[in-house]
């Protein structure tokens, strides 16, 4: 095949008053289809942005023997797909935005196929729609993604704004429609997608509520009907073709007009397109009839063009591609910089340069010359500057570097020249240039590459399968790895997963090599992929690769590899996880084989526990029995037994809690069980008969409330039965019987035998209850190291000190001096200070 | 607002009025597998409700499973996390406040605070750069370890280039070190928390001391609402005074007061209009500082009449001949004394633990007697408790194995003789002797370096390791001579703040060369550790 051929033709035409755009036809391609009859009687849609064309021939043939054919083109006409249309009658064709083929049928549905002619899904329109059958459609896109608009056969409209998320809505009526509309559109404006629609001279905006009349402002008298319109490729402008063949362009919101111009050509055109570059001051449309083309612009003249084949518009961001049986172009507003430098007898300083460079080429003084007079007006890197913009929008290589090596030549005269824009458009052209090759054919111009972003085109050359291409563009324009090459290798092993002719070890082994390297690979979406094949193995092949367990587990359970995903999920430490497996098997195996499967998993068993604490206490008890775990047996059984109101049940749990406490041989736990048994039956029995509330108490709460109400036998007995021991008894005594102040009762008992404890506690004890009196009785029985603290605290300095001095005792004495008030005990003081002298000598 | 209220899982099912998030006015504070009621509201025609779930720190699957489960999942209009890991509490402490994270992990085997710590760790190392160095004792350091490298696999390519901020991180188990946060704290600040207790950087006091000292105002009445009082280093005196050992605070307050007066005296010395000037221009501050002196002196008055009284005196006794090794092997006449008058039970098992700790196990008829005394005297109910202290290591019998606490006690010199409390020289200061272990391991980490304790490291529970991380070439730190070391420390189970205080205190110590930054799964003392570890049946009646 040939590769593309290149030529430009420059029309000008001046008029008196008004500068007409200069526009130019760049030739893209040479088609490399083969089509017998050209674009005739064919549905051909082609997606902006330099993207695939897709063809129907023959669509309204209904007959099964004569199938339409659906073929699907790259821009440069070479073959990508090609298959026979089975489905219902089609109604128009379309892309997404991620190069998705859309086919509307009459009934309304709509066939979703990749650009390699794969079928992906389907989805309809709606009852109404598949009832009153499709009239017309147009396929659109906003802000939200790719929508399709429906006039239905009851001359109502349906729109979906966003086909991966399909909301529809039923527009209002027209009023006063009789048939087909003479023409509409989509618009999108106030973030929400409108249809405008002509009824004769009437003009309509529907939105979701309302069917709003409007004019257009200066729409000349001579109309009696709009006939055609077109939305520019950013919804910010609108063009209406008359009846009287005159074009009235203006903003969409229809409250200023721009220009108007007429065609002098009154039939119906066959399509028309905005033309029109971001920012270019003045408005320009394209309108086509059967092999003629008119450019309209500012300017009363137009300019235009032959056609000699069958050919349909593609409007583009920055101009307006036409497709014909045999060739691909682009016609475009000449772009500022361009204009500028290649304007016959320019004296810009963009074109002084390129004159520059051509004379030092030739080894010729004149480029001083040149170079000097930019230099004079202090215009060089304005120069630089618009040579390199210039060759951004040259398509052919050969000017492009002429431009850049004259803006490279104007760098060397010109300290602090900021590098950044030269080197970034280098480096855009190469990638450029090498997406528009013949082979590829997505014919970008640099505004749309920019508008588009590197990131979008490297999907789009995934989507085409150009992985090697598309790693080269990352590796070149240093694409961080993670949304760069290793999304490339992704896209690359996904398909790889899918060839069905390869064994999954040679698979798993050539993605494993190929990917080991890359960082950020997400190896869990490729095993999906894999899944979905019918590759189970290959996709558990694959997940060995993937190192984020959390990733593994819900393909995995998927996948109904559960001990796996379970061992996974304990692996990556995120107990949710863990638990959304434990769950699961819960749910998906008997009741043994769970248990089991746990067994072998302490962490998910402890984790599942948990759970059942509080949960499933019955699962609780099974599990522990599984495991003979007798202590925790008894310590759910303790539990239990306080959940029981009535005290035998209590009491029955407590010896079932005895008996497993016995099993795993912890006789103190079994013991102090059994006595915790002992005293509810002692307390209720007590209960009973006086009448005192004691079920619950502790042992020493019993013994202090039976103590409190003089029932001394019955705590006698509860410390022998119990073997309380001594100590705290009479602590427990002690403190009662100074609360209840029965001081009798407690100098009896005092006396009953020698007090293990010291009588020290009762000296303070006493004072504490503010008895000095029998405080005092105490002080003689305290041994002979406590006598200070217990002479102290009864307040008794004199016999204080007489103890502190026999004991020759240094720190006890200082503790009596510290007391010692200097007014009162000044005789006792200096006593002590001499005793101490001694002691220290000692 | 009407909460739907929920023990466990989500406390609170907030109502908004409009449709802002920030309506949402209490979210949940930690989400387990508890979802326990769910009260459903009568429909309101006239005012429509929108339920909205924040999970904090985490999503999670198995509280949304449930609540489908329960049929309500689709009542929320929003259903969103907020990863709420490290929450930072000073210049140098972070913590995740996970309550219950010592009693998860030892306990119930339930390791997901550790989960939520190493990807808390993520963070912060995609903040601040990849730490080289990770060193770690004990289980769950080891665990967390683990997770970390793991984790910087899966996000293989995605770092962040940043010049690393920590040299080192030290991960340590609370179980390698029981002995700490038992004893009393000394230090102003562990003070103030053993008594009052500190949660979330505000400690609620007995108004009494601080009630407005001005006459003339007619106003008798004595606050009865409890002062509440920020406690952070953004306050000058409280950042000078919070680490000392309590002795050294009524030195600094007096000097601190002296200070004050002689700049409010200042006053009479300024002539010119400048000067009176300058003077004013620094009064707020003087005003702030006077009144933040007033407070910290009440604080410290109330404080001193608990640490004057005889109780707090013996009590503290008989920690610290526990801590040197007296008498560790027989039932302690001070506890059984305590046990007879049924002082609060928490004081006892602190102790019990204490002494247990301090022998490496008690003999068992020492330890049967002590369960014996507590379940006759505070209600069999706590026989629970006991087996939780029991199961965790705070309590346990003596086994064959010889005692190993002195050896570990003289390696890693716990004890000091005669610390010095008003100019401390080493961090025993913080337990006025004790040098607390934890602070020891990491003290011996930065120098000489863990060979030279290998023998105790190996008495000590769990594995000690040392994993170092891959920096990208060009981010290593070229250390400037004089330039400080940064270690992080992470307290897996809690921290105490005497260790804090002890940490902080090795940052200042001259040459020392290394800087500490402090993180932990909860701030704890003795009482609110123990506490997490207590079982209570009853609490569980409907």
């Amino acid at each position: 095949m040939t590769p593309a051929l290149s030529k430009s033709e420059r029309i000008v035409s001046r008029t008196n008053d008004y500068t007409c755009n200069e526009m130019r036809k760049i030739e893209l391609y040479e088609m490399g289809w083969n089509l017998k009859d050209g674009l005739r009687e064919c549905l051909v849609a082609a997606a902006p942005y330099g993207g695939p064309i897709s063809l129907l021939k023959g669509h309204n043939r209904r007959s099964p023997s004569a199938r339409p054919q659906l073929e699907i083109y790259s821009s440069s006409g070479l073959p990508l797909a090609s298959f026979p249309w089975k489905s219902g009658v089609v109604k128009q064709l379309g892309w997404t935005v991620s190069d998705d083929l859309l086919c509307v049928q009459e009934d309304g549905t709509v066939l979703v196929y990749d650009l390699l002619g794969g079928f992906k899904r389907h989805f309809s329109m709606g009852n109404e729609v598949s009832q009153s059958q499709v009239l017309e459609t147009k396929i659109f896109h906003s802000p939200y993604g790719t929508g399709v608009a429906i006039l239905t056969g009851a001359l109502r409209f349906t729109l979906a704004t966003n086909i991966d998320d399909i909301k529809l809505r039923r527009l209002p009526e027209v009023p006063g429609l009789q048939g087909a509309p003479s023409c509409w559109a989509v618009l999108t404006q106030d973030r929400q997608s409108k249809v405008l629609v002509a009824n004769g001279s009437h003009l309509f905006i529907l939105d979701n509520t309302a069917c709003t009349p409007v004019t257009p402002p200066g729409l000349s008298p001579q109309a009696s009907s709009i006939v055609h319109m077109c939305v520019s490729f950013s919804y910010k402008y609108l063009a209406l073709l008359t009846d009287s063949g005159h074009v009235w362009m203006g903003t969409s919101n229809l409250k200023e007009k721009l220009s108007e111009v007429d065609t002098k050509i009154k039939t119906p055109p066959k399509q028309m397109a905005w033309c029109r570059r971001p920012k270019s001051q003045q408005p320009s449309a394209v309108v086509m009839w059967d092999g003629l083309l008119i450019v309209v612009g500012e300017c009363k003249e137009t300019i235009q063009y032959h056609l000699d084949d069958d050919s349909i518009l593609v409007p583009e961001l920055d101009g307006v591609r036409i497709i014909s049986g045999t060739h691909h172009e682009l016609l475009q507003e000449v772009p500022g910089a361009c204009e500028e430098i290649f304007k016959i007898a320019s004296m810009a300083p963009g074109a002084l340069l390129l004159e520059a460079h051509k004379e030092y080429e030739k080894e010729s003084q004149k480029a001083d010359e040149y170079l000097r007079e930019i230099k004079e007006q202090s215009l060089l890197s304005e120069a630089v500057r618009q040579c390199v913009e210039a060759a951004g929008h040259e398509h052919e290589p050969e000017t492009q570097k002429t431009l850049l090596r004259a803006a490279s030549f104007g760098k060397c005269f010109l300290s602090n020249f900021p590098p950044e824009q030269f080197v970034s458009m280098c480096r855009d052209l190469r990638v450029l240039n090498a997406v528009r090759d013949y082979t590829v054919g997505i014919p970008l111009t640099h505004t749309q590459f920019k508008q588009m972003t590197v990131q979008v085109l490297i999907d789009r050359l995934v989507y085409r399968k150009l992985y090697p291409l598309a790693i080269e563009i990352c590796r070149y324009l240093k694409t961080p790895e993670y949304q760069g090459v290793s999304r490339v290798l992704k896209h690359w092993a996904c398909y790889k997963v899918q060839q069905k002719e390869e064994s999954d070890e040679v698979i798993a082994k050539a993605v494993s090599v190929k990917l080991a390297d890359a960082a950020g690979i997400f190896y869990s979406e490729i095993a999906t992929k894999a899944y979905e094949s019918g590759r189970t193995e290959l996709a558990i092949k694959l997940l060995e690769f993937e190192p984020r367990s959390g990733e593994q587990v819900p393909l995995l359970l998927k996948m109904k590899k559960s001990p796996l995903a379970l061992s996974k999920a304990i692996e990556s430490g995120d107990t949710d996880l863990v638990y959304t497996v434990v769950m699961y098997l819960k749910n998906e195996l008997n009741r043994g084989d769970f248990f089991m499967m746990l067994r072998n998993q302490p962490v998910a068993l402890s984790l599942y526990k948990q759970f059942c604490k509080h949960q499933e206490q019955d699962t609780l008890k099974d599990l522990f029995n599984q495991d003979d775990d007798h202590e925790e047996l008894g310590n759910l059984y303790v539990k239990a037994s306080y959940k029981e109101q009535r005290l035998e049940a209590r009491i029955a749990l407590l010896q079932s809690a005895v008996d497993e406490y016995y099993k795993a041989k912890n006789e103190f736990s079994a013991k102090t069980t059994e006595d915790e048994m002992r005293l509810l039956r002692f307390q209720r029995k007590l209960e009973e008969e006086k009448g005192e509330l004691l079920v619950g108490f502790s042992l020493h709460d019993t013994m202090t409330t039976l103590l409190s109400v003089g029932l001394h036998k019955h705590a006698e007995q509860l410390y022998k039965d119990f073997r309380v021991p001594d100590k705290r008894f009479w602590w427990l005594k002690l403190k009662s019987l100074a609360e209840k102040e029965d001081w009798e009762e407690l100098e009896k008992f005092g006396k009953s035998k020698k007090s293990p404890i010291g009588y020290l506690p009762f000296v303070e004890v006493c004072i504490k209850h503010h008895n000095k009196y029998e405080a005092k009785k105490y002080v003689s029985k305290v041994t002979p190291e406590q006598k200070v603290k217990a002479h102290l605290a009864v307040g008794d300095m004199e016999g204080a000190a007489e103890a502190a001095i026999e004991r020759r005792n240094e720190s006890e004495i200082s503790t009596v001096l510290s007391r010692c008030s200097a007014t009162t005990d000044h005789l006792l003081m200096e006593r002590l200070n001499r005793a101490k002298a001694t002691a220290v000598k000692k | 607002a009407r909460t739907v209220r929920e023990p466990g899982a989500f406390r609170h099912l907030t109502r908004r009025s409009s449709s802002r998030l920030k309506e949402l006015r209490r979210i949940t504070k930690r989400c387990s597998v508890r979802i326990e009621c769910i009260v459903s509201l009568p429909e309101d025609k006239l005012q429509p409700r929108d339920f909205h779930i924040l999970f904090v720190p985490r999503r999670s699957l198995l509280c949304e499973q449930r609540l489908k489960e329960k049929g309500v999942l689709n009542s929320f209009t929003n259903i969103d996390e907020y990863i709420l890991d490290l929450i930072p509490y000073d210049g140098d402490l972070l913590s995740m406040e996970s309550e219950s994270s010592f009693r998860e992990c030892y306990l119930e085997n339930d390791q997901t605070s550790l989960y939520h710590a190493a990807k808390g760790l993520m963070t912060l190392q995609a903040l601040y750069g990849t730490i080289p160095q990770i060193f770690g004792k004990g289980e769950c350091a080891r665990h967390v370890a683990n997770m970390m490298l793991r984790m910087k696999r899966e996000f293989a390519g995605s770092q962040t280039q940043i010049l690393p901020v920590f040299d080192t991180l030290l991960l340590l188990d609370r179980n390698v070190d029981l002995l700490t946060p038992l004893a009393t704290q000394l230090t102003y600040e562990g003070l103030i928390d053993e008594i009052f207790g500190i949660t979330n950087g505000y400690v609620k006091l007995p108004p009494e001391k601080f009630a407005q000292k001005k006459q003339g105002e007619g106003g008798k009445e004595l606050p009865t609402e409890p002062k509440k009082l920020q406690l952070n280093s953004a306050e000058e005196l409280y950042a000078e005074i919070r680490d000392k050992n309590f002795n050294a605070v009524g030195a600094a307050l007096s000097k601190k007061a002296k200070i004050i007066s002689a700049a409010f005296e200042e006053r009479h010395n300024a002539k010119t209009v400048g000067e009176i000037k300058q003077f004013v221009s620094q009064l707020p501050h003087m005003q702030a500082a006077r009144s933040s002196l007033a407070n910290h002196t009440s604080i410290a008055e109330l404080i001193k009449d608990i640490t004057t009284s005889e109780d707090f005196f013996d009590s503290l006794t008989v920690e610290q001949e526990f801590m040197t090794g007296v008498d560790t092997d027989k039932v302690s006449t001070y506890i059984e004394d305590c046990i007879a008058q049924k002082d609060p039970l928490i004081k006892i098992l602190r102790l019990v633990c204490m002494q247990s700790v301090c022998n490496n196990g008690l003999k068992q008829k020492v330890l049967d007697y002590y369960k014996k005394e507590i379940l006759q005297t505070y209600g069999y109910k706590h026989i629970l408790t006991l087996k939780n202290l029991e199961r965790v290591g705070l309590l346990k019998p003596q086994s064959t194995m010889r005692n190993n606490y002195p050896t570990i006690r003289k390696t890693l010199k716990l004890w000091m003789e005669d610390a010095n409390e008003q100019n401390p020289n080493d961090i025993s200061y913080v337990y006025s002797g004790y040098a607390p272990l934890s602070v020891r391991l990491t003290q011996v980490l930065a120098r000489p370096g863990w060979r030279s304790i290998e023998e105790v490291l190996k008495m000590l529970p769990g594995p000690h390791f040392e994993e170092r991380q891959q920096v990208p070439t060009g981010l290593h730190k070229k250390r400037q001579p004089g330039e400080n070391r940064t270690i992080l420390v992470f307290f897996l189970g809690g921290v105490t703040y005497a260790e804090i205080a002890a940490l902080r205190f090795l940052s200042n110590m001259e040459d020392s060369g290394t800087e500490y930054i402090i993180a932990a799964t909860k701030l704890i003392n003795g009482t609110s550790w123990i506490k997490s570890l207590m079982d209570s049946p009853e609490e569980n009646l409907p």
